[in-house]
């Protein structure tokens, strides 16, 4: 062996190490800086962008993931159209609130994650493996989260050996849940999953269940001051996704506006939305 | 201990490349076309999980013929570097130049290094451009150096034979299924000149699409699909027996 292996410019004996098929464990090995969870910890309260909301629910033959696109600095708008829902793999996707630099950067390493170990066994982790990889990144953003850039994502896919969409929410300490039904993260899930929890049936069409998530994110952002809503003169609207068993689709910008305008429209009637029986 | 005959280098060096040489000979061949959407890989292989061609990044491809452990391991190191690169970059810096470069680094350290045996490997990088222009494909030999090739290339046992029958047949601007059929032709010519039928079961088939909507574009060819090709190519081939210039509608 050589002193140091990277002087020749062969592959260093990290990359060639068998038995690993996880980025992160390789990135731990030869580069543990470049590891978000091994950077010194500021002093103080750092102040960075927060995403606000992302809702989620489940419908025979797949679940919608959905998002605001408003990023705060304390009572400052600090971006209008971010971009907060993302592909995890071809069957999965990850929204996320919380500190944004710290939430962009997660996903790409999760999505590297996934891709890593499909290319490395040739077969995919399974959904529960994936949740499963997903908190172990948030654990170790704890040192973070409790000086305040907490990462708070939510996280959904189709279920190939069960068959259907599953939900998956997260806690700061990387505590995992499976949710039925519907769930929302971020500071407007409150009204979020209280608008749902009315307006929410099992049998929706995928249709309606977009439907759906985009009235939770309306009424979140009705009386949330953190979440954005609808941008009619911008044109910015919520990114809306959906994952069936033929994978993860984002609506295009002509479908996502066409949901948010129909829902807009109602609301100029009817600002409260639609209303659940009462008994 | 007793004093080691003295061997000369040049003799020292022979031998190793001689040894390499035997152990990718053992192995089956393999090729490497470029088509009109991209490149395609063709291999025998028996067996349906132990790959012999397989994606390193969004535009790269990897194949490689020899002892098994040797290149899955250096497959796997490709994996990483070409993640890890894209990782601390972006995804477009991530290039089949660089990896090649890599991969020769590491054969050519392990080749001439006494104290560790060559591998016996022989491999290719293929990186597919978003127009024809921009292919390539390198072959890396065992003894760390790297080849640049144009349209087509093959590795393995018999690689001099197929590669100049190759070399005489392939065109640009192949259909898939055209590409996919030479490919299979030459593969099924054994060292004395006889041809042998290799069934779709043991065929290994592979492709770098620059069409595909995805950015990564590799994608495994097999079962329906796989026949298809194969039959389509078929019917092209009873409906114009002659050669002829055009190419027949996908």
């Amino acid at each position: 062996m050589e002193a140091n292996p990277r002087s020749t410019g062969r592959l260093p004996a990290a990359f060639l190490t068998p038995g690993s098929s996880s980025f992160m464990d390789f990135l731990a090995d030869h580069s543990p800086e470049m590891l978000p969870g091994n950077r010194k910890l500021p002093e103080g309260i750092v102040e960075a962008p927060h995403g606000t909301t992302i809702v989620a629910a489940t419908f025979p033959g797949g679940v919608v993931l959905a998002g605001d696109r408003r990023a705060t600095m304390g009572n400052m708008i600090a971006q209008r159209d971010i971009e907060k829902v993302f592909p995890a793999d071809e069957y999965s996707a990850v929204g996320i609130a919380g500190t944004a630099g710290l939430a962009v950067e997660m996903v790409k390493l999760f999505q590297l994650e996934l891709e890593h170990f499909e290319k490395v066994e040739g077969a995919t982790l399974s959904l529960e493996g994936k949740a499963n990889r997903l908190s172990t990144m948030i654990r170790g953003n704890l040192g973070m989260a409790m000086q305040g850039l907490a990462v708070v994502p939510l996280f959904a896919g189709w279920d190939e050996s069960k068959e259907k969409g599953r939900i998956f929410s997260y806690d700061v300490t990387g505590g995992r849940s499976e949710e039925h039904g519907f769930a929302a993260t971020g500071s407007g899930s409150i009204f979020a999953r209280g608008s749902m929890k009315k307006l929410y049936r099992a049998d929706l069409t995928e249709e309606q269940a977009t439907t759906l998530v985009v009235q939770a994110l309306y009424d979140a952002a009705d009386d949330d001051s953190a979440t954005g809503g609808p941008d009619m003169a911008r044109r910015i609207f919520p990114i809306v996704t959906v994952i069936t068993d033929e994978g993860f689709r984002r609506l295009s910008e002509a479908e996502s506006s066409g949901l948010a305008r129909s829902v807009t429209e109602r609301r100029l009637e009817q600002p409260d939305g639609p209303r659940a029986a009462l008994l | 201990m007793s004093t080691p005959f003295y061997v000369s280098p040049q003799q020292a060096m022979a031998d190793r490349a001689e040894y390499a040489r035997k152990g990718i000979a053992r192995g089956r061949s393999l090729v490497v076309l470029q088509y009109t959407d991209g490149i395609v890989f063709v291999g025998e292989n028996p067996s349906r999980a132990l790959h012999k061609f397989s994606e390193i990044y969004d535009r790269i491809g990897f194949a490689a013929a020899g002892k098994y452990n040797e290149y899955e391991n250096l497959r796997i190191g490709g994996v990483r570097y070409a993640d890890l690169r894209g990782y601390t970059y972006d995804r477009d810096d991530v290039t089949a130049r660089g990896l090649a470069n890599v991969y020769a680094q590491t054969l050519g350290t392990i080749f001439s290094s006494a104290g560790e045996k060559p591998y016996e490997v022989e491999l290719v990088v293929a990186e597919v451009g978003a127009e024809p222009e921009g292919d390539q494909i390198y072959r890396l030999p065992h003894d760390g150096s790297i080849v640049d090739e144009h349209g087509s290339v093959a590795v393995g046992g018999n690689a001099e034979q197929i590669s100049s029958y190759l070399d005489q047949r392939h065109r640009d601007g192949m259909s898939l299924a055209e590409a996919l059929k030479l490919a299979v032709q030459a593969l099924s010519r054994d060292t004395n000149g006889t041809e042998r039928e290799i069934p779709a079961e043991r065929l290994e088939v592979a492709v770098l699409d620059r069409t595909r909507p995805q950015q990564r574009k590799f994608k495994r060819i097999v079962g329906r699909q796989l026949s298809r090709l194969l039959e389509a190519d078929n019917a092209a081939v009873t409906k114009t027996d002659e050669p002829s210039d055009e190419a027949p509608e996908e």
